[in-house]
């Protein structure tokens, strides 16, 4: 039914749906799957995401390898002493993240959004934004229909491993799919949600994969809290009437192409980046 | 283009911390444990590649030890496997090796038995969660536990495939994919079937005079 962004606009302009009806219709042509089903499925996606943004908030979790964790509750505590720079939604959305991104690291469920390394800035952002609009558990599920489509067309187009093409490609994917998502459910057109989902990932194209000792601990938590503020400022940009000059499928091509320059040692082997300083190697050292 | 739906997108709901190194590797000893019977009393894992440097920061351990004991890639007992193998008093080992010319994500499972020869897999964690399992027992193979498997090893004769694919069509089952090897007289299929595999189909095959091993194996949860 679609590939590409415009294709999917192409059928939200004919059709006058929006993006996660289109992307509905399609799983229900495709798979062969009742309505109710596909909805159950996504419920169950949601439940797990929800539960894991919020289980790091409140207690420590720490990793398996005993290396991270205990932010997520850093940032919630700090949130609510009231006087951050950012203000509450951002420090909450990075709470949020940082907690599945710990649940993650824990060995505790998580749903991959794309992946496992990624998995924190969707759930945060469309947790964030229906607090906010108080929207309806139905409206989340909604959204991460749009999330879904969205990321099946990088990773059609592109890629969503950052063994194969960077950080920009698990981070940025997840922030792109979160920004398009959150733009829908506060009412945004088909055509805004891709401007978002274009900034995001310009926003971090070029980033590489670079975790310490090869864990997903370590930058990878924090790029999930600067992942979930990629989507918000993203989504709010274009809800402003900002346009992405270049087009959403382009801007796809160009993180792929920018992948594919990247030399393997910037690409989750933790043999460049921050995984290849002398800290980081003295940690590889002591853990492995 | 790969043809990707919402929830490969969106999933799998899963244990943490890498689709790679945890649910790949929970699906592979899970599918161990499918083919290879569960009275085994012990488990060896030959660990490759990533597996072999990384296994214990990314539970990998954990993950193959669950799988082996049954438990679906979303089990949150995966955390304590190791205990719960030690409870039910299965001998665990790991070995950092070297298989060759594998994909990095690899492992050997050996399985262990009181009064039986050892028997072994192969196999791949190639992203996503996602695996390939490459070898059975020293047979080269390739299939992917995504969909209904059939695995059958008989003697090869006239008509063989034949009678076990009519069976199959006489039951309303669609085939969709299926690859024949042969080393001496004895042969591998590996057949990918569009519905789940139910015991009657399994019976009727094996109940065919060439048929020396027959197992099926439905999805596991990615």
């Amino acid at each position: 039914m679609y590939n590409k962004g415009n294709e999917l606009l192409k059928l939200c302009n004919e059709q006058n749906k929006k993006i996660s009806e289109i992307v509905i219709a399609k799983e229900m042509a495709e798979r062969g799957l009742p309505y109710e089903e596909l909805i159950d499925n996504m419920k169950l996606v949601l439940d797990t995401m929800i539960s894991s943004s919020k289980s790091a908030l409140n207690k420590e979790v720490i990793s398996v390898s005993k290396l991270t964790g205990g932010d997520a509750k850093k940032v919630e505590k700090y949130k609510n002493m009231g006087n951050t720079i950012c203000g509450e939604i951002i420090n909450s959305a990075m709470a949020m993240a940082l907690s599945t991104s710990e649940v993650n690291a824990s060995m505790g469920k998580i749903v991959a959004a794309p992946t496992a390394g990624a998995s924190g800035i969707l759930p945060s952002a469309i947790i964030i934004v229906s607090e906010k609009y108080n929207l309806s558990e139905k409206e989340m599920i909604y959204g991460l229909f749009t999330a879904g489509g969205i990321g099946e067309i990088i990773a059609k187009n592109a890629t969503i491993s950052g063994a194969e093409g960077g950080c920009q490609a698990e981070c940025g994917a997840a922030a792109a799919m979160a920004a398009g998502a959150i733009i829908e459910m506060i009412g945004g057109e088909p055509e805004t949600s891709l401007h978002g989902a274009s900034f995001a990932l310009l926003n971090i194209m070029g980033l590489v994969c670079d975790p310490v000792a090869g864990l997903v601990e370590f930058p990878c938590a924090l790029r999930n809290a600067s992942g979930v503020i990629n989507a918000l400022v993203s989504a709010d940009l274009a809800m402003a009437g900002v346009k992405s000059m270049v087009p959403f499928d382009e801007v796809v091509e160009a993180m792929y192409k920018v992948g594919k320059a990247m030399p393997e040692s910037l690409r989750e082997t933790a043999l460049g980046g921050v995984a290849a300083t002398p800290t980081g190697e003295d940690i590889k050292r002591r853990i492995l | 283009m790969k043809n990707y739906g919402v929830f490969d997108i969106l999933g799998p709901i899963m244990i943490g911390p890498s689709s790679s190194h945890t649910a790949g590797a929970a699906r592979l000893g899970k599918i161990g444990r499918e083919i290879a019977n569960t009275s085994f009393t012990g488990v060896s894992f030959f660990l490759h590649g990533s597996f072999a440097k990384t296994y214990r920061g990314h539970g990998t351990d954990r993950a193959l030890v669950a799988g082996v004991l049954g438990m679906e890639p979303s089990d949150e007992r995966i955390k304590d496997s190791l205990n719960i193998a030690k409870e039910k008093g299965i001998n665990i080992e790991f070995i950092e090796t070297d298989l060759g010319y594998e994909h990095p994500n690899t492992v050997k499972i050996v399985f262990h038995y009181k009064n039986k020869e050892d028997y072994y897999l192969i196999g791949s964690s190639i992203g996503g969660g996602n695996i390939l399992i490459t070898n059975l027992n020293g047979i080269n193979i390739e299939f992917t536990g995504n969909y209904p498997t059939i695995l059958i090893k008989y003697t090869d004769r006239k008509g063989s495939i034949s009678r076990i694919s009519s069976i199959l069509s006489n039951e309303d089952i669609n085939i969709a994919t299926m690859k024949v090897s042969r080393e001496g007289k004895i042969a591998t299929m590996v057949m990918e079937i569009d519905s789940p595999i139910e015991d009657i189909i399994i019976n009727k095959i094996k109940a065919l005079d060439e048929i020396i091993y027959i197992t099926g194996i439905n999805p596991i949860g990615r």
